[in-house]
């Protein structure tokens, strides 16, 4: 069992170095597939079997074919983004070495917390997790639908063409006005 | 029931009413019309209040008895809630009012006076282009005023005394255009807010020993406080009493307040008011009564300020401040009954004054009227051929002042005088000084006045002066009768009354019921005779200095030293120039000097010089890169984390 | 069902810890280094999931349901959310035909 956690682990470990590593934005797409995939594996050995099915629907079956759908509606597979200077890479690296040591400083005394008795193993699968999302849960359950009407609108607001031209033409021009208003002052 | 609680919430209704409407269409009320509302309000206001006083179980029973009872019926007190107001933990105040003998004297006095001199004020304000704005502030008097005499608690006393504060500012300062009438305004507002600190002091500290402010518990429970506590606290409310009834050493904005026009200070300076004090102390007159050290206090105040004002009178030539001292004489004459404990006579003076000083106040907006605005009385004269209905009213007026017998100020000073003498000889003859004071210069204003020949510009009397119309002159008449009879409310047993008004008073104030007169009857009758004795002696001296004056009365600079002293009034407010408001300025420019030349400012420009340094500091990193912002973010939270993961 | 238990509790609680905070230094380090705004967003995904993960480890090793439920309303945020953020996107480079992140820098005004 523990040399399984030991695979998936692996796999999600470097697809999401290569995540950040890739040139091209299509294979950094299909590594992060990877790494959800083996995220999913991770559900399956912790017995959250409802998880699991969910993630692999949600991300790898929705959002991630969205990235793949943008990237080529936009033709942005090209691999001709400009690179940070160096100095920058070695600062970001730096500081996500650093976030991940505070971390595992923070944990360096063990977890602390104790695990109380009376083990359920089923509580990942439908039947448990469904019981408290429509129990415990149902009112913000029913206020996500909200927040995805939202999601919804801004979406369709924000990709239509001429309203958006319009609203960034009246933005340039509020731009021109800021910036003669500037050397007004000056 | 029903029906009282309902009159009694009228009573104040109609006049707030009025000065609502009043102030809102004073743009549209043409001519009189604003005068006619108010004024019907206020007449609104007496007749409920006169239903209610008929309907009151006390003057029933007094009547069935034949006013012999002398202990009335029980349960004389309602108290009418119309909501509850404060109720915050510990503390309830309910908006309620209190009907018993006392509110209902003073409700009495305070709608039926003021209907009179509202319906004066018609007469004598209107050519004032301001007239409406007139009648809603003095509408909102009448209202405040009645708050003050009908509440139940303290607080409810309170807000009325401080609406009675503004709207005595707002009114003193009516013809505001006159720069020192605003500042007579100012002084009368500053002298009224450092008695009424005393006042809320003195409330606090009630409701801290107590927890309650209303009248019937604070009376039931006031035997359970310790002398010290009792006389620190009706000291306190004494300091309020000192402030609004002009008293020492808060005095000197009552004179001042004669800038307004003369119906307000009829009104407020005179009748209503200023004896706001006075009835303070007769309602809480239970806490009073247990605290001789603050008795004393109030015998003396009022003794030193009747003395000192009095002879102040004798020396003013302005023709109100004249009566404003003669008011605060009279003021201090009632609180010498206070400390005496003859609360009974207290309120009888403060009925009988209210009529016969709102005449002379009245009289003499009328003399004013007359003269088209002349004020003094030195350059008046031979009036009473002209204005025969003033004069007639105004000598009425002045032998009730003055005390000759079978008027209304003869009885209700006897009884003050009576109570002195019971308490010692000496405060007999110092109170005796007063009326003697109060005598003569009270007839030196009649006979400079209306004797004599005309003095003024103009020479030939009467060319221009005219008598009032009738809307003035009713009043004037209706409280000349008051002045006569008003005496026999409170008929002595000496002259075969029943004193009904003190057994009706018995039944709202603790005290009354203590005050004895165990004077003989041979003693009252000399005592009596001697009083009126000197009082015909002192309106022949008079006479004599001032009946026939055809001359001009030398300007106070020519007087000699000691009585120039007195005209220049004591020089009290040259002391109080000295004492309060030099070292005040001396201190507001040093302050000025030093803390905000050389403190507050720098501190002001260094902080916005270091805020701009700062923000040209900051906006540098504001510079757009998105990758720069996220790496701060980054750079915070793991600041963040270490921070809460290591300080524990 | 006893062997699921034991099969859960095989692997330490330390390990999933571990990993995801792996994970997640992964995704801040990516969101840093880069400046494709694609590959932010994918990264922002990643450290969602690796949240994700710690949740439902915590949940699984307490029994506690609540945790997974957490992270089934993370998974609707994050559609939600990337819903949008596409959606800037593909008007960002609508607008200035670019997907640099350092293009975005007009923002400040």
């Amino acid at each position: 069992m523990i040399y399984l956690f030991y695979l998936f682990a692996t796999i999600s470990v470097i697809s999401a170095l290569f995540v950040v590593a890739a040139k091209s934005p299509v294979n950094s797409v299909i590594s992060l597939i990877v790494c959800f995939l083996s995220i999913a594996g991770h559900y399956i050995l912790l017995n959250a079997q409802f998880l699991a099915m969910v993630h692999i629907i949600v991300y790898t079956g929705a959002i991630m074919v969205l990235f793949l759908f943008v990237i080529m509606l936009l033709n942005l597979n090209k691999s001709t983004e400009p690179q940070k200077s160096l100095i920058t890479r070695i600062a970001a690296v730096a500081a996500g070495g650093l976030f991940l040591l505070t971390l595992l400083g923070a944990i360096k005394n063990g977890i602390g917390i104790a695990t109380p008795g009376g083990y359920d193993g089923g509580i990942g699968l439908v039947k448990s997790v469904g019981m408290s999302l429509f129990t415990d849960f149902l009112v913000p359950f029913e206020l996500s639908s909200v927040l995805f009407l939202s999601a919804i609108i801004g979406a369709v607001m924000l990709g239509k063409k001429e309203s958006t031209a319009k609203q960034m033409a009246t933005g340039d021009s509020a731009y021109a006005g800021l910036n003669q208003a500037e050397h007004i002052v000056r | 029931m029903v029906k009282t609680d309902l009159l009694t919430a009228l009573v104040p209704a109609f006049p707030l009413f009025g000065a609502v409407v009043t102030a809102i269409l004073r743009r549209k009320l043409k001519g009189n019309s604003a005068g006619m509302l108010a004024t019907l309000m206020i007449v609104l206001s007496f007749v409920c209040s006169a239903v209610l006083f008929a309907g009151h179980e006390v003057v029933n029973a007094l009547h069935s008895a034949g006013m012999h009872q002398e202990h009335p019926a029980e349960g004389a007190t309602h108290i009418v809630k119309l909501f509850d107001w404060i109720n915050i933990g510990g503390m309830e105040v309910p908006f309620a009012f209190q009907i018993d003998a006392l509110s209902l004297t003073m409700m009495l006095i305070v709608t039926g006076i003021g209907s009179l001199i509202h319906l004066y004020s018609i007469g004598y304000m209107h050519d004032d282009p301001r007239v409406a704005t007139f009648f809603s502030q003095l509408n909102l008097f009448t209202f405040a005023m009645l708050l003050l005499v009908m509440g139940a608690n303290f607080v409810m006393t309170f807000i009325g005394w401080e609406g009675v504060g503004l709207c005595s500012y707002l009114l003193i300062g009516f013809w505001y255009k006159t720069p020192a009438y605003n500042y007579a305004a100012r002084k009368a507002f500053v002298m009224n807010r450092i008695g009424d600190v005393g006042f809320v002091l003195g409330l606090a500290w009630l409701f801290s020993v107590l927890g309650t402010l209303n009248y019937t518990e604070v009376m039931a429970k006031a035997g359970t406080l310790s002398t010290e506590t009792i006389t620190g606290i009706t000291l306190l409310l004494f300091v309020g009493a000192i402030g609004k009834s002009a008293q020492l050493p808060l005095f000197t904005w009552l004179p001042d307040a004669m800038a307004g026009p003369t119906p307000v200070s009829a009104l407020i300076h005179a009748a209503t008011m200023v004896t706001a004090g006075i009835f303070l102390i007769v309602r809480s007159s239970a806490l009073f009564a247990l605290a001789p050290f603050t008795q004393d206090v109030i015998l003396y105040t009022g003794l030193i300020t009747s003395l000192l004002t009095a002879s102040i009178g004798v020396f003013q030539n302005d023709i109100k401040k004249v009566l404003a001292y003669s008011t605060v004489s009279q003021l201090g004459l009632m609180f010498v009954a206070l400390g005496l404990g003859a609360y009974s006579a207290a309120m009888f003076h403060v009925t009988t004054h209210a009529f016969f000083k709102a005449l002379l106040f009245l009289g003499a907006g009328s003399v004013i009227h007359a003269l088209g605005g002349e004020q003094d009385i030195r350059k008046m004269g031979g009036l009473k051929g002209v204005t025969k209905i003033t004069y007639v009213t105004f000598l009425i007026g002045t032998l009730a002042i003055a005390g000759i017998p079978g008027f209304s100020g003869f009885f209700s000073k006897d009884a003050i005088l009576m109570a002195a003498y019971q308490e010692h000889p000496m405060l007999y003859v110092a109170t005796m000084a007063v009326s003697l004071l109060t005598c003569f210069y009270m007839f030196r204003l009649l006979f400079l006045t209306f004797f004599g020949t005309y003095r003024g510009p103009g020479s030939e009397t009467g060319t221009h002066a005219h008598e009032s119309p009738l809307v003035m002159t009713v009043p004037l008449m209706v409280l000349a009768v008051l002045s006569l009879f008003g005496g026999f409310l409170n008929l002595p047993h000496l002259f075969g009354g029943h004193e009904p008004m003190k057994h009706y008073l018995e039944t709202a104030a603790d005290g009354i019921s203590g005050e004895h007169m165990f004077l003989s009857e041979t003693t009252e009758w000399t005592v009596m005779a001697i009083t009126v004795g000197l009082i015909l002696a002192t309106i022949a001296l008079a006479w004599n200095r001032f009946g026939k004056k055809t001359t001009l009365d030398p300007e106070p600079e020519n007087l000699p030293a000691f009585q120039r002293l007195i005209a220049r009034k004591w020089k009290i407010d040259e002391l109080y120039a000295s004492l309060f408001e030099k070292p005040y300025q001396w201190f507001s420019e040093h302050f000025f000097s030093i803390g905000e030349r050389m403190i507050m400012t720098p501190l002001m420009i260094g902080s916005g010089h270091t805020t701009e340094r700062l923000g040209k500091l900051m906006r540098r990193f504001q510079s757009g890169n998105m990758s720069f912002y996220l790496f701060g973010m980054v750079m915070g939270m793991i600041v963040l984390l270490v921070w809460t993961l290591y300080s524990v | 069902m006893n062997d699921v238990i034991t099969a859960i509790r095989t692997v330490p609680l330390e390990h999933y810890v571990v990993l995801s905070f792996i994970l997640f230094s992964i995704g801040m380090a990516g969101v840093l280094f880069r400046r494709n705004t694609i590959i932010i967003l994918m990264c922002l995904e990643l450290m969602f999931n690796s949240v994700n993960l710690l949740l439902t480890a915590f949940s699984a090793h307490h029994s506690d349901p609540s945790g997974q439920v957490f992270v089934f309303f993370i998974m609707l945020v994050a559609a939600a959310e990337v819903t949008v953020g596409l959606a800037i996107l593909v008007m960002m480079k609508r607008n200035v035909d670019s997907v640099d992140i350092n293009q975005l820098n007009r923002l400040k005004w």
